[in-house]
This record gives structure tokens, sequence and C-alpha cells, in this order.
């Protein structure tokens, strides 16, 4: 398929178009038991394209070699490989390359500015602020390091709907505020945050804010400095690229500030007896022999979803989320967490009378993939009244059936628990 | 639909929203909670332990239907039993979701209604977590702490 006929801007994917793209993903043509794989449990980790795959083949069958270590051709030439896969990063959200460090995913991107740029910075009485819908991978960092420097970890509230008023963080804002950490997307309840706006209010304090990419990036076009944080963190996994690689997008001269975090080869100037002297962002936080394979995975994975294009993307997983969101209203004793205005990715609910350990295992024996449990929102879900729900999340692969597939498993649940 | 209603059969569903001994113990000589990180369900077990006997048990907490029911029919199968009968049990019941189906004629009584947890590895926590807070609360019986069994 040329790179032509793939960015298409139409409205929808057409039929004959989805079938082409799902053809792509080696994985989804494979049965679960007696009954077709319905995956919807992207937001977990996505499937991944044949394109992906190749490259990352291609790079270890024909370069394979390690990166700014040798004066060899394969060194060489899996430098410029890797490098090349971060100005792709960099340009995909709208950074330079410099300002881009792979790390194994956002988790460790977030742990890294906790290490580097929080710790260093925080005192006693100073305050870290994060919202009630953050994933723990956005929360437990910044717990830890308010625990250790005896800081204090501040909630913004979410608002009945599921959603975070700029005002909100801005109250919580005061002059022992050090930095500002947010989801873009929420992986529950798929609010899409307004960071922007949270972003502009943060830098008229000159606080630093973070987002936590993880679920935007699989779903809209990102542009740091539109955006206007300091700290941007995803991972490839869930943009159907390979696990063990993500990055961190960190302004240049806030990374230039940072000391190291890890410790090791690659990352060094000069190392002496009496001391070492570290080389520059981004490697200054990439010690150790880096993960190149994944890292042109990554770029081969940005490659992809930009040749279907983001228009056609956003549009199709719209008609997938509502579609899902309109017949799960239908059934009896189905509740829809949150009701944010604008949402993306993925719907949680939750079945009177089926807890949702039983929901996702009643629906897996259909062949259906959801996540059940607290999704890594255990704060978000107290504050709901909920131990747990069942997630659907939607991808570019994703199809109206299998959303009517979920409608039907669902029903079929309430029916075997009502006997 | 019929291996589900293998799993979830009559009986299970009975005791996940009738269960019995739910609730707590007026003068509990131990108590653990267990907790499954996988879905945050918590189940606490306390205990009436005297002369080497269980002589009440009860629990609370929020769980699937298979954690429900499997604390449920806990609480009856162990209730006024000697320790060594609750030991004993909790081995074998154990061991029977964990490995290959019992000899012919070999039968846990009631508890043979969880069995059907054997084809769905990742709900087997679920059907032992009551049964290792009830392990932890006899354990810790003498000093009555509040246990983690993760």
């Amino acid at each position: 398929m040329s790179s032509a006929t793939r960015s298409r801007t139409a409205a929808t994917l057409g039929d004959r178009r989805m079938a082409d793209l799902r053809a792509d993903f080696p994985l989804l043509g494979r049965a679960t038991g007696p009954a077709a794989l319905v995956y919807l449990d992207s937001a977990a980790t996505a499937q991944k394209p044949r394109a992906v795959l190749a490259a990352m083949d291609q790079f270890y069958e024909a370069r394979n070699g390690a990166i700014s270590r040798g004066v060899h051709r394969l060194s060489a030439e899996a430098t410029a490989a890797y490098e090349a896969a971060r100005a792709r990063v960099a340009r995909f959200v709208g950074a330079d390359a410099d300002e881009i460090v792979f790390t194994r995913g956002t988790t460790e991107a977030i742990n890294l500015v906790a290490a580097s740029f929080a710790r260093p910075r925080l005192g006693d009485g100073d305050e870290i602020v994060v919202t009630e819908l953050e994933h723990h991978s956005n929360f437990v960092p910044w717990q830890l390091v308010c625990e250790e420097r005896g800081a204090k970890l501040v909630m913004a509230p979410i608002s009945e709907s599921g959603e975070i008023d700029p005002e909100a963080i801005e109250r919580l804002l005061n002059s022992r505020t050090r930095l500002v950490a947010v989801a873009h997307i929420s992986n529950t309840l798929g609010t899409v945050l307004p960071v922007a706006e949270i972003a502009a209010r943060c830098r008229a304090r000159g606080i630093p804010l973070l987002v936590d990419g993880a679920q935007s990036v699989p779903h809209r076009p990102v542009d740091v400095r539109g955006l206007g944080c300091d700290f941007f963190a995803f991972s490839a996994h869930k943009l159907y690229g390979p696990t063990g690689i993500g990055a961190l997008y960190g302004r240049r001269e806030l990374l230039a500030a940072m000391p190291p975090w890890q410790s090791g080869g690659g990352m060094i100037r000069t190392v002496a007896v009496e001391g070492t002297t570290f080389d520059d962002p981004p490697r200054r936080f990439e010690a150790g022999t880096p993960a190149a394979a994944e890292a042109i995975g990554l770029a081969a994975a940005i490659d992809y979803v930009e040749s279907v294009g983001w228009r056609a993307i956003a549009d199709h997983e719209a008609e997938l989320l509502a579609a899902a969101i309109d017949g799960l209203r239908l059934i009896p004793g189905v509740r829809i967490l949150g009701t944010p205005r604008e949402r993306s990715g993925v719907v949680s609910f939750v079945l009177d009378g089926v807890h949702a350990h039983d929901l996702g295992t009643v629906l897996d024996h259909q062949g259906i993939a959801v996540r059940a449990g607290h999704h890594c929102t255990q704060p978000l879900h107290r504050r709901l009244g909920l131990v747990a729900s069942v997630r659907a999340s939607f991808a570019l692969y994703n199809t109206l059936e299998e959303v009517e597939r979920l409608h039907s498993g669902v029903r079929a649940a309430r029916d075997l628990f009502a006997r | 639909m019929s291996d589900l209603q293998a799993l979830y059969q009559e009986l299970l569903l009975d005791h996940y929203r009738k269960p019995r001994n739910f609730g707590a113990l007026a003068l509990p000589t131990g108590r653990a909670e267990g907790h499954n990180p996988l879905c945050g369900d918590r189940v606490v077990v306390e205990v009436s332990v005297a002369d080497e006997r269980l002589v009440d048990v009860a629990f609370r907490g929020s769980g699937c239907a298979i954690s429900t029911a499997a604390a449920s029919l806990m609480s009856e199968a162990t209730k006024g039993r000697p320790l060594a009968e609750v030991r004993e049990l909790a081995e074998r019941f154990r061991g029977a979701l964990t490995s290959e189906p019992a000899g012919a004629g070999e039968t846990l009584g009631k508890l043979d209604a969880l069995l059907g947890v054997r084809a769905y590895p990742m709900r087997v926590k679920c059907a032992t977590l009551a049964w290792h807070a009830l392990e932890s609360a006899i354990a810790k019986g003498e000093r009555g702490g509040l246990v983690s069994t993760e």
C-alpha cells in the first residue's frame, strides 16, 4: 500500500479501507477459543502493524551495532538510524531533536523528571499539583519524591462530569508550587484535559508543567510548543510501536540544567578518578546501551500513524466511541463513568450486580478483550465510589461490528448473572 | 456459554448474592486483610479460635462473584472445625485449583463449585484470596494484627 492511498482525509475510513488497515496487524487475525478476537484494550497496549515489526527486523538483520561506541560501519549506521528515530519523534511532537530523551516509556520519563528535575528543587513545605484522575504513573513518582523531600502533593479535583477545570488548578497554585503534572487524556474516563489553558495559567506564574501524553499520542497530533508544556511524556507501545521505549520531551533550558539521574556508559564526556563530566542532553539522560531497535520501531509506528492520517483516525475513532456509548446506554444496569464534553479513546462503565472482574471474564469468554479493574487509577475509582470498572478502548483498527459484539457481550453477562 | 455456566454455577451465584458469615465477629481473636492488586478487591477475614478449633469465622469486603462466593463457601466449610482440618482443607483447595483435576471420587464438597476457575488462570487468585487471609488471621490470632496477604 502506498502512502498516497493511505493519507486520505475522507470523513471516515470506509469499509474497504478498514479491512486494509486490519490486514496490517497480524495479531488481529487470531482467534481466542471459538470466537474471533475483538481487541478493545488498545489503551493498555496497542497491536503492532507489520511495518513496525519489519523496521525492527530490518535493523537487526542489516544494521545492528552499538550506538555511539565504535568506529566501524555498523556502529555508525546504527547510530545514524537511532538519531534519525530521535529526529522523527521530535518532529512528531513539534520539538527539536536535542529536546527528546528516549526512555523505557511514559513511566520512566515521569520518574526521570521526578528524580532529576523535581527532587533538587523540592524543599520542606513545597508543593506539586496533580489531578484526581491521574494514572498511578503520574501520581506515585510525585508522591514518593514529595515524601522524601517533606513536600506536599496537592490534588486538583475532578468535576461531577469527570473534567478538570483549569481554574480549579489555578486556585491551587501558590509561591510554593514547584511543578504541575496532568494527563493529556484520562486513561479511565477518556476526558481530554484543557492542557493549553492549564499551561497558560502555569506559565503566567512561572510554574513548570508536565503532561502525561500516554493516552493522547495514539489519537491526536501533539505540538508541545502549541500546548505550552515544559515536559511531555509518552510510550511507543500504545502508539502501535514496540514495548520498552518511549520519550520525554523537555524544554531545552530545563533539560540543560538537570543533573543525570542514572549513570554509566554513553552519557559521559570524561571519566577520571577525580570526577566525571557528563554529556549534554539528551544523551546525559540515556545511560547504557540504548534500545535502538525499539527507537526505530517507534519511528516506524509514527510513520504508520501519520500515513493513515490524523483526520481519518480521529473521525473513525469518534464514530466507534459514540456508537459504543450509545449502545451501552441502552443496556439496563450499565452506568458509564464520566460525562466529559470531549472524550477520546476510552469508555469505562460498570454493570449493576456484576463485578467488573466477572464482566471481564464473561466478555473474554466471547473473545472480547477489555480492561477490568482499576486501570491504575485507584484514587479516581475511590473518588467515584468504585473499586473497579470495565474499560473498552478503541484504536484505528477497530470496527463498528466489534462495538456491537461488545454490546451483545455485556447483555450476555447481564443475562448470565440474572438467571 | 455453557463453559461459563460451569464457572458461574447456581451455587456460586447464590453465595455471591447472599454471602454467608458476612460481617464482623464480636470478639475476634485474629483478623487479616487480603488484597488483589489486579482489581483492587479486598477481603477482611476475622476468626475466633479456641482450643485449636476455628469456633467462628466472618468476612467482609468488596469483591467479584468468585472471590465473594469463595469466601462465603470457605466460611461454611471451615466454621467449627479443628485448625488442623482447616489447614488441610486450605491446602487441598489450593492444590485442586492449580493442578489437574483430582482423582475420581475425590471431592471437596461444596467447594467443588469453585473448580471451574481452573480454566481461567487470571481468576485463580480471586478464589484463593480469602483462604490466604483466613490462614493469616489464624496465624496472627494471638496478636490480632491486621495483615496484608498480597
